[in-house]
């Protein structure tokens, strides 16, 4: 009996028909990870007390509606006693005194959480090669970039090693790699899963959301990580739907925006061709594709790289040596330990964005810069909100394109930013999207984005589920497609 | 050539609340170091504030109570710089929608009133504190104050001189002890200064360059540092040189003002709205519940004490300057009837004892049950007034009860006519000369009867009863 590329429905399954002991589960889990050490996908493991809650699982089965399922986490959650991160050298020692609100929610509801993954450094980049502890390879090929941020989330689910990683995104840090890497990957609106204790890169766009293998898996994570939680005020007090209800729905009848601003020419015509495809696929389900206006979509990616940039040069400045992480070693003066701390603690990426942010909101710039990216920030989201009026959800491609060559971005951050135009204005509305696996381009997978009206992820939830029981692309792994 | 001085003060208040602005923290003061600190004032990776409403309530009280502008929706900042002793490298402040705008308030000065206008009260969270001397070519960080939340009242230029400016502080410290929002303990740091100066000449319309002089935490050194770099400034106009911007230190060892850093070296602080919280609004009905349980402030209690209780003015004007001068006033009274005896003793020898030993009456032994009961005592004829200030002085050093300190020393006084008579008796007869003299038209030694009686008994004789006696034996 093996879970290697299995659903957390199989998995349940399994262990609910006794086919395999939990202990079993989590033991495959750490072969696994040492099997594809290669992939880089972890930063820190929790072998011992993963393995102590799976025998306590076998010992007293308590029924929970995710127990004993084995979930990575993305090494920017804070987990207590667990050293956490972020992918930056200057919290290589951090081990939290408390665990992230979403990381407890996914263990209270039975989640073993089996180590944490890298990443790109402070969640900045595409292609998880700003990690200080290196890159992550995509299961899908050798010197293929897994995407980013959450490049080990998505690869640790990609290669079958677990059902379900957590993942955060900020402009498409869970959709583009789980594009890149053939998995199913979604963020919530902004609110709906806590903030408390994700490591802050741009607080107004950060949320986290889960990784999986389907988009039913999804809705089972979603249902355990959200929740009002008092100790984030931006949490959203809405009441939180069953994520599950809806995902049968037929789509007759349902209506799917299309972008008619969106330039798809610098697209490749493959890209461009499964998008079509997938398209017609949701027709053949019964729903009608609508032309949308977003006039403002092209503002998306400057105005993120104003929005994000300003508020991590001020989040990152907790990180200065002096209370936690790492210190440089006998500064002569204040000023020198703040600059060798931080000169050493981060990445060329992160000073760069620091920079940025910096500039953007420095005397005599912020009315040109900051200021005016919110202007623009409210109107992208007007856009959305006049479209939503007779539609259900907007469809994208996820990405450009399928994986790209490690390095091959490296020394042009403008192209790597590119990477997020068509996630990065669901992080600027705050509205919840999808990624779900929809082609194959030379045994490279392609995703496509599925974007909701606010609240509504049990609408994207149920295309999502509904194209992957008319479709195989999700059972596609990088051995071969799934049985 | 003559000047004038234009000044503006921005003074932070502690506010009391039992936890920090942003976290359950505790706000008290002299703990251990670091041991009042949460995740959240550590600033910890992943943490989020979550603003603290009482901080809000108690802030609005102070804008209703200077008659300002309160912003039922207001939101926060972040303040961005570096320092050892700022956990998160961002102060959250309030900087473009604070909570309480466009007040005012009366200050008097010996020469004059005045009103002075407040611009604008913001919520914003402490910083911790650097300790410089305790560890050899090191500085410790103490969180413990970190996040505690402040009001920071912001005047307008309107203060014309060092006087003004300490009566000014003055008054909003009496305000704000009144509105039971902060303790007002200088020495604590819970009211803290910085000083807006410069000058200009007489009659110019366009401000001078201003000099910001840095958290001054008391009156003296308010005045000092004033009045000294008034003088510094106009040395350089008239020297021939000009103030330039900066943010000058006062030593108040030295008394001098020292410059720290100029306009060119100061921070920009990279202000925007803080992205982890959303605005505070304060509901309708929670704005009139603040304002129906407004205390009373100074202003009103001096006129209730006159209209209703008969105090003098100049009495009503002493009690009702501090708060806790006037709970003492009432609750003494409410344990008598005689309040204007109450209101006599507290301006009287109160007051003396207070200035001599220049405490507060809180940090005196005397409360406001003992008071009450010594005042009761001189009303029902137990002791005098005389007495009675043996006994407060008693009470003073002591705190013991005014009814153990009178029996301990036996100090009742005299009532029995029969003894006071045959007391008198005895003097008369012992002092033939003075008697005679007396009855040939010497009124004034009828005081020298009075005194030899007061000294047979101790000074426990009933003055009015003596005078009766001496009156009748006399005639």
């Amino acid at each position: 009996m093996t879970i290697k590329y299995k659903t957390i429905k199989e998995i349940k399954n399994m262990i609910s028909q006794k086919e395999i002991s939990n202990k079993e589960i989590i033991k495959e889990v750490f072969d696994q990870i040492q099997e594809n050490e290669h992939l880089n996908a972890f930063i820190t493991l929790n072998k011992e007390a993963a393995l102590k809650k799976s025998e306590d699982l076998d010992n007293n089965p308590i029924d929970l509606p995710l127990a004993g399922i084995p979930i990575a986490q993305k090494d920017l959650f804070c987990t207590k006693g667990l050293r956490t991160t972020c992918g930056s050298r200057i919290l290589n020692n951090f081990i939290p005194p408390y665990s992230a609100t979403v990381i407890e929610n996914l263990e209270n509801a039975g989640c073993i959480s089996i180590g944490k993954t890298n990443m790109d450094e402070f969640a900045m980049g595409s292609s998880n090669e700003t990690s200080f502890f290196g890159n992550v390879e995509n299961p899908w090929g050798k010197n293929l970039v897994p995407g980013g941020s959450s490049g080990g989330s998505a690869a640790a689910v990609s290669a079958g090693i677990v059902p379900a990683a957590s993942a955060t995104d900020t402009g498409g840090s869970i959709r583009q790699p789980a594009s890149l890497c053939g998995i199913t990957g979604l963020k919530p609106t902004y609110g709906r899963i806590s903030r408390w204790g994700m490591i802050a890169f741009a607080s107004s766009l950060d949320q986290a959301g889960p990784m999986a293998r389907t988009a039913e898996d999804c809705a089972l994570l979603l249902n355990q990580m959200c929740s009002h939680d008092k100790k984030d005020t931006t949490s959203l007090d809405d009441a939180i739907p069953n994520f599950e209800e809806n995902l049968n729905q037929p789509l007759k009848d349902k209506k799917i925006g299309i972008v008619k601003d969106l330039d798809l020419s610098s697209l490749d015509n493959e890209v461009v061709k499964v998008y079509e495809d997938s398209l017609k696929e949701f027709e053949a389900l019964g729903a009608s594709l609508i032309d949308i206006s977003l006039p403002n979509l092209s503002l998306s990616v400057p105005t993120y790289y104003v929005v994000a940039p300003a508020e991590c040069s001020s989040n990152l400045s907790r990180f200065d040596g002096v209370k936690f992480g790492r210190r440089s070693e006998d500064p002569k003066d204040l000023e020198e330990l703040y600059i060798k701390s931080r000169s050493e603690g981060f990445g060329d990426e992160v000073k760069r964005r620091i920079l940025i942010g910096s500039y953007v909101l420095s005397a005599g710039y912020y009315d040109a810069y900051y200021k005016k990216a919110q202007q623009v920030r409210r109107l992208i989201k007007n856009d959305f909100d006049k479209a939503f009026s007779n539609i259900d959800v907007i469809m994208t491609p996820t990405t450009r394109g399928p994986a790209f060559e490690m390095g091959s971005k490296g020394n042009d951050p403008i192209q790597m930013y590119l990477e997020d135009l068509f996630t990065i204005s669901a992080n600027l509305a705050g509205l919840p999207a999808i990624s779900i696996p929809n082609g194959n381009i030379d045994n490279k997978p392609t995703g496509i984005q599925i974007i909701g009206n606010f609240l509504d992820e049990s609408s994207i939830l149920n295309f999502a589920h509904m194209f992957q029981t008319s479709t195989n692309w999700h059972k596609y792994t990088p051995e071969g497609v799934k049985e | 050539m003559s000047w004038e001085t234009v000044i503006g003060l921005e003074i932070h208040v502690q506010l009391s609340t039992k936890s920090k602005l942003f976290s359950g923290g505790s706000t008290e003061f002299g703990a251990e170091s670091n041991t009042h600190v949460d995740l959240i004032d550590m600033g910890l990776p992943g943490v989020l504030p979550v603003a603290n409403k009482e901080a809000f309530y108690k802030a609005i009280r102070f804008g209703l109570a200077t008659g300002a502008k309160i912003n039922q929706e207001s939101s926060f900042d972040r303040k961005n710089y570096f320092y050892p002793d700022l956990p998160k490298g961002y102060q959250i402040t309030q900087m473009t929608k604070p909570i309480v705008e466009k007040g005012s308030i009366k200050i008097a000065t010996d020469e004059s009133e005045k009103v002075i206008n407040i611009t604008r009260a913001h919520l914003e969270e402490d910083a911790g504190k650097s300790i410089h001397d305790l560890f050899e070519g090191k500085t410790g960080v103490d969180l413990n104050r970190a996040g505690t939340p402040l009001l920071e009242i912001v005047s307008e230029p309107e203060i014309s001189n060092a006087k003004e400016a300490v009566a000014y502080f003055k008054a909003i410290r009496q305000l704000v002890t009144f509105l039971d929002i902060c303790d007002g303990n200088m020495a604590q740091g819970s009211m803290r200064c910085d000083v807006n100066v410069s000058i200009r000449k007489s009659g110019d319309k366009k401000l001078g360059t201003r000099a910001e002089l840095k958290n001054i935490n008391s009156f003296k050194f308010i005045e000092k540092a004033i009045n000294y770099e008034i003088d510094r400034q106009i040395r350089v106009i008239e020297s021939g040189e000009s103030v330039v911007q900066e943010t000058r230190l006062y030593d108040s060892e030295k008394n001098e003002t020292r410059s720290m850093r100029s306009k060119e070296e100061a921070n920009d602080y990279r202000y925007f709205p803080c992205p982890d919280l959303l605005p505070v609004v304060i509901s309708d009905k929670e704005l009139k519940d603040i304002k129906n349980n407004l205390p009373e402030l100074p202003e009103e209690k001096e006129n209730r004490y006159i209209s209703e209780i008969g105090l003098e003015e100049s009495e009503a004007k002493i009690i009702s300057s501090s708060k806790t001068m006037a709970n003492m006033f009432e609750e003494a009274s409410s344990k008598t009837d005689d309040a204007k005896l109450i209101a006599k003793w507290l301006v009287g020898d109160i007051s003396a004892l207070l200035n001599k030993d220049n405490i507060d009456i809180e940090e005196s032994n005397l409360t406001p049950e003992n008071f009450g009961k010594l005042i009761k005592r001189i009303s029902d004829n137990t002791i005098s007034g005389k007495i009675a200030k043996s006994v407060l002085e008693e009470i003073w050093e002591s705190g013991s009860d005014v009814d153990e300190i009178i029996k301990t020393k036996g100090l009742v006084q005299i009532q029995d006519e029969s003894i006071l008579e045959e007391i008198a008796m005895k003097i008369v007869e012992s002092n033939p000369d003075q008697v005679a003299a007396y009855k040939s038209g010497k009124d004034k030694l009828f005081g020298f009867f009075v005194g030899q009686v007061m000294k047979e008994t101790g000074g426990k004789a009933n003055p009015k009863s003596v005078n009766e006696i001496l009156k009748k034996l006399l005639k």
